[in-house]
C-alpha cells in the first residue's frame, strides 16, 4: 500500500475487493454512520443553514471568477507581513521548491501537519527522495504514516482502522520512527492517545522545520488558517524556526468576513462540532514570536484547467469537509484506497480526474463510482453538485472532446474500453426513437419469455451475478393499451 | 384537463401492470387517461452513462409525444426527475454548442407539465385517501431520485397511510440507495449488490409482506436481490396498491 497511488486498479476492481473485506466494511460503515448521525443534528441545530450554504457557495464562485486579482492582493499582503511566496504549476514544481527550502536550512527532518496538498503532491517521498525524513504529527496521519499505509478519508485518514489494529501498529512500528510505544500498551483510545502524545511531544521539540497546509487562506491581510481538533498543527505552526505552508489557489477568500461564513460551514460538517477546538492564523512573521522564516507555496496542480470548465469548476468550492464521504452508500462499501487518490469519496471521484485528467484507467473509472443517489449534494455545505459533474465527467470519458490541459485547449479522445458500450447505446438510442421497432421488439420477446434465463452472458452477467431478473410479462403495456383501451380511443377522436 | 401517461420504456417492457394500475386508478378517480403511442423512453440511462447526445433526440420525442397535453403523468421518480432536471440542461447544451437551437425551449415546455404520480395525485388531483384496499404490511423503500431531486417528501407515505387495511411500517435506513443506479449495476456490481443486500436485510428486518417503492426500476434491483437471497417479500410499485380495492385486488 505504501507511497504511492499510482498504478493502482480501476475503481470497480479495487472496490470488489474492499466489499469482500469483512472487517474494513465494518470499521467503516460504524464510523461512517457515527459522524453522519452527530453531523445531521449539528446542522439542525443551524435555523439558517441554507442560507449559509448559499452564501458559502457564493463567495467561493464569486472568488474563484477573480482567483487571479485575489491571488495577487493575497501574495502582496504575504509579502508584506515578512512571508516569501512561491508559485507552483505542478506537483514536481511544488515538491522541488519546498525540498530546496529544506534543504537550504541544513536540517534533514521536518515535522508535518496534516495536509491534503502534500498528500495530493507526494511530497513526503520526494523529501525522502533528497533525504530528509517527514514525519506526520496530525493523529490519524501518524497512524497511516507507522502503518506504511495511505489515508482513506479527507478528515480521519485511519478510518480503516479499528483501535486493535492501531495498537499493533504502535507496538511495532513506534520505535523506528522515535520515542517507542509505553510497555504493554493497552487498545483503550485513552492510552492510544497518550502514546502518540509522547511520541509527537519528542519531535515538536527537535523540529526546526515545518511543512504545513491551510484551510483558508485570507486575501486582504495574507493571513493562513488552519482548522484542527488535535493541537498538533498549532505545535507545528509555532514551535519551529521555518514553516513552509503548501496550499491550493483554491483556497483563498477575499476577507475576514468571507471566513466567517466558512467557520460556521466547516467544523459543522465535518466534525459535527459547533466549532472545532483549535483555529490557528498565522500573517507572515513576527518578530520573537513563531516561526523566523515563513514560505507559502501556492499550487496549481490542475486547478486552473479545472477552473476553464464551467461545469466542473464548481469541485474546486471544496472546502474538505469530508460531509459527503460519509454520507456516500459507495464509500462506505468501497473504502478510500479504491480511489487512488488523496481525494476519496464522492469528491474525489469529481475533483480527482479533473486535476489529473481522464486518462489513466483508474481516472476513467471514478466518474462511474456512484449510484447518483444525491446524497453528497445534499450534505454539501458549498453546494456542489456532485451528480451533475460526476455526469458530466463521465461524457468526457466515453464521447472525448475539449478541455483545457496546462493552459491550453485540446481535444480528447473518448478512453478506451468504451466502444461496445458507445455501439449499444446508440442502437438502444435508435430503437427508442423508432416506437414501432421497440414494440415489435417486446412482442418478439414476450413470446420468447419461457427461453428468458436465469443467468445471462455477456456484460448482462454483471447483473445477474446477484440478482434475479424480473419474469418478463405475456403483454407488454403498450399491448394491453391498444387491446383494451386503444380502439375506443381512436373512435372518439 | 388532458392528462397523458408516461408509462416509461421499463415499465412498458417488463411492469406492464405499474401503468395498467395508474389507467385504472386515475379513471376510478374521474380523470381520463392517454397514451400517446409515439413515446418510448426519457434518455435516463444514455445520459446518466455520459452520452448526452445520445438522449437529444428522445428528449424532443418526447416533448412532440406529449404537445398538447396539461398534464404528463408518469410513475417513475427517477424519469419525472431525469425530464424535470436534466432536459432543460441538455436543451441549454445542445443550443450552446449550436446543434440544436430549438430544443432548449422543447425542453423547457414540457418541464411544469411532467408529474411523478403522487405528485400528480396530491397536488393537482388533491387527494390523499384514493379508496385504495390492501390488507398487507407494506414497508416503504423512498427511491433517491424521487426523495432528492424531486423532493417527493411525505406525499407518498401520505397515500399509503390512507390506504384501508394497510400496515405501513417503517424501514430503517429508508434513505440510503439500494445500489441500482441504472449502468452503475453492472459497472460496479460489487458494491452495488453490496448496497442491495443491505437493502434487502433492513426489508426483511420489517417483516412486511411487501416493499413498495415509486420506481420499479429501483424495483426491478431490490426485487432482483430478494429473489436471489429466497426472500419472500414481495416488490409492488405504489400505484398498483393505490388501484387495489375491496372489489378488484391486485
Amino acid at each position: 500500500m505504501s507511497g504511492t497511488y499510482l498504478g493502482m486498479p480501476a475503481f470497480p476492481t479495487a472496490a470488489a475487493s474492499a466489499t469482500r473485506d469483512g472487517q474494513l466494511r465494518a470499521n467503516l460503515t460504524h464510523a461512517t454512520h457515527t459522524i453522519r448521525d452527530k453531523r445531521a443534528r449539528a446542522v439542525a441545530e443551524l435555523p439558517d443553514w441554507a442560507l449559509l450554504r448559499e452564501a458559502g457557495a457564493a463567495i467561493k464562485d464569486r472568488t474563484l471568477r477573480h482567483l487571479d486579482g485575489y491571488l495577487e492582493r493575497l501574495e502582496a499582503a504575504v509579502t508584506a507581513a515578512g512571508g516569501q511566496v512561491h508559485w507552483a504549476e505542478d506537483a514536481e514544481a511544488a515538491n522541488r521548491i519546498v525540498t530546496d527550502l529544506v534543504l537550504a536550512t541544513g536540517e534533514r527532518e521536518v515535522v508535518k501537519v496534516k495536509s491534503m496538498a502534500t498528500q495530493e503532491i507526494g511530497l513526503n517521498a520526494a523529501l525522502e527522495r533528497a533525504g530528509v525524513r517527514a514525519y506526520e504529527t496530525d493523529l490519524a496521519e501518524l497512524i497511516v504514516q507507522l502503518g506504511d499505509d495511505l489515508p482513506s478519508h479527507i478528515l480521519v485518514p485511519a478510518i480503516h482502522r479499528n483501535r486493535t489494529e492501531i495498537r499493533d501498529i504502535f507496538r511495532e512500528r513506534m520505535a523506528e520512527w522515535g520515542r517507542a510505544a509505553p510497555e504493554g500498551l493497552s487498545d483503550r483510545p485513552a492510552d492510544l492517545a497518550e502514546a502518540a502524545r509522547l511520541h509527537l511531544r519528542q519531535k515538536f521539540l527537535d523540529a526546526k522545520v515545518a511543512v504545513s497546509g491551510a484551510n483558508f487562506m485570507v486575501a486582504e491581510t495574507g493571513t493562513m488558517v488552519v482548522v484542527e481538533s488535535e493541537g498538533n498543527g498549532r505545535m507545528c505552526l509555532t514551535l519551529p524556526e521555518t514553516l513552509i505552508s503548501v496550499v491550493g489557489i483554491e483556497k483563498v477568500v477575499p476577507s475576514w468576513r468571507d471566513l466567517e461564513v466558512f467557520l460556521q460551514l466547516l467544523p459543522r460538517s465535518s466534525t459535527a462540532e459547533r466549532m472545532n477546538p483549535y483555529t490557528s492564523m498565522w500573517t507572515g512573521t513576527t518578530d520573537d514570536d513563531g516561526p523566523r522564516a515563513f514560505h507559502l507555496v501556492l499550487l496549481d496542480n490542475g486547478r486552473t484547467d479545472t477552473l476553464a470548465d464551467t461545469v466542473g469548476r464548481q469541485a474546486l468550492r471544496c472546502i474538505r469537509c469530508s460531509a459527503c464521504l460519509n454520507v456516500c452508500p459507495v464509500y462506505e462499501r468501497a473504502g478510500g484506497h479504491a480511489y487512488g487518490s488523496a481525494y476519496p469519496g464522492p469528491i474525489g471521484a469529481i475533483l480527482t480526474p479533473q486535476l489529473r485528467g481522464v486518462g489513466s484507467e483508474l481516472d476513467a473509472s471514478l466518474p462511474y463510482a456512484s449510484s447518483l443517489c444525491g446524497a453528497c449534494y445534499e450534505v454539501c455545505p458549498v453546494a456542489i453538485d456532485i451528480p451533475e459533474v460526476l455526469v458530466h465527467l463521465r461524457e468526457r470519458v466515453v464521447e472525448g472532446g475539449e478541455v483545457t490541459r496546462n493552459g491550453r485547449r485540446v481535444r480528447i479522445r473518448p478512453a478506451r474500453g468504451h466502444a461496445a458500450e458507445r455501439a449499444a447505446m446508440r442502437a438502444a438510442r435508435w430503437t427508442l426513437d423508432h416506437p414501432g421497432v421497440l414494440r415489435a421488439g417486446q412482442r418478439l420477446a414476450g413470446r420468447m419469455r419461457g427461453l428468458q434465463p436465469r443467468r445471462l452472458p455477456g456484460p448482462g452477467r454483471a447483473w445477474t451475478a446477484s440478482r434475479d431478473l424480473p419474469p418478463l410479462p405475456a403483454e407488454p403495456f403498450r399491448e394491453w393499451w391498444r387491446r383494451t383501451r386503444g380502439e375506443q380511443r381512436e373512435a372518439g377522436r | 384537463m388532458r392528462v397523458a401517461l408516461f408509462v416509461t420504456c421499463v415499465n412498458d417492457t417488463l411492469f406492464p401492470r405499474t401503468g395498467q394500475a395508474v389507467v385504472t386508478l386515475l379513471e376510478r378517480l374521474g380523470v381520463t387517461v392517454d397514451f400517446p403511442e409515439e413515446q418510448s423512453c426519457c434518455g435516463q440511462a444514455q445520459f446518466n452513462t455520459g452520452y448526452r447526445r445520445e438522449t437529444e433526440p428522445l428528449v424532443r420525442r418526447f416533448a412532440r409525444a406529449f404537445h398538447g397535453y396539461d398534464h404528463i403523468v408518469t410513475p417513475s421518480g427517477s424519469c419525472a426527475a431525469m425530464v424535470r432536471d436534466n432536459y432543460p440542461r441538455i436543451g441549454a447544451r445542445a443550443s450552446a454548442e449550436g446543434r440544436d437551437r430549438g430544443l432548449a425551449s422543447v425542453a423547457a415546455s414540457v418541464v411544469p407539465r411532467t408529474y411523478e404520480l403522487t405528485e400528480f395525485l396530491v397536488d393537482v388531483l388533491g387527494v390523499t385517501d384514493v379508496g385504495a384496499y390492501y390488507p398487507h404490511a407494506v414497508t416503504y423503500h423512498p427511491t433517491c431520485h424521487g426523495l432528492r431531486m424531486l423532493g417527493l417528501g411525505e406525499r407518498p407515505r401520505r397515500l399509503l397511510s390512507a390506504v384501508r387495511g394497510l400496515d405501513l411500517v417503517d424501514l430503517p435506513g429508508a434513505e440510503e440507495c439500494c445500489g441500482f443506479g441504472g449502468t452503475f449495476a453492472m459497472k460496479n456490481e460489487a458494491v452495488s449488490a453490496a448496497m442491495g443486500a443491505d437493502k434487502a436485510r433492513h426489508i426483511e428486518g420489517t417483516g412486511a409482506a411487501a416493499v413498495c417503492t415509486v420506481d420499479n426500476s429501483c424495483q426491478m434491483h431490490i426485487g432482483g436481490t430478494l429473489s436471489r437471497l429466497g426472500s419472500s417479500v414481495r416488490p409492488v410499485h405504489l400505484a398498483e396498491i393505490l388501484a387495489s380495492t375491496e372489489d378488484e385486488q391486485w
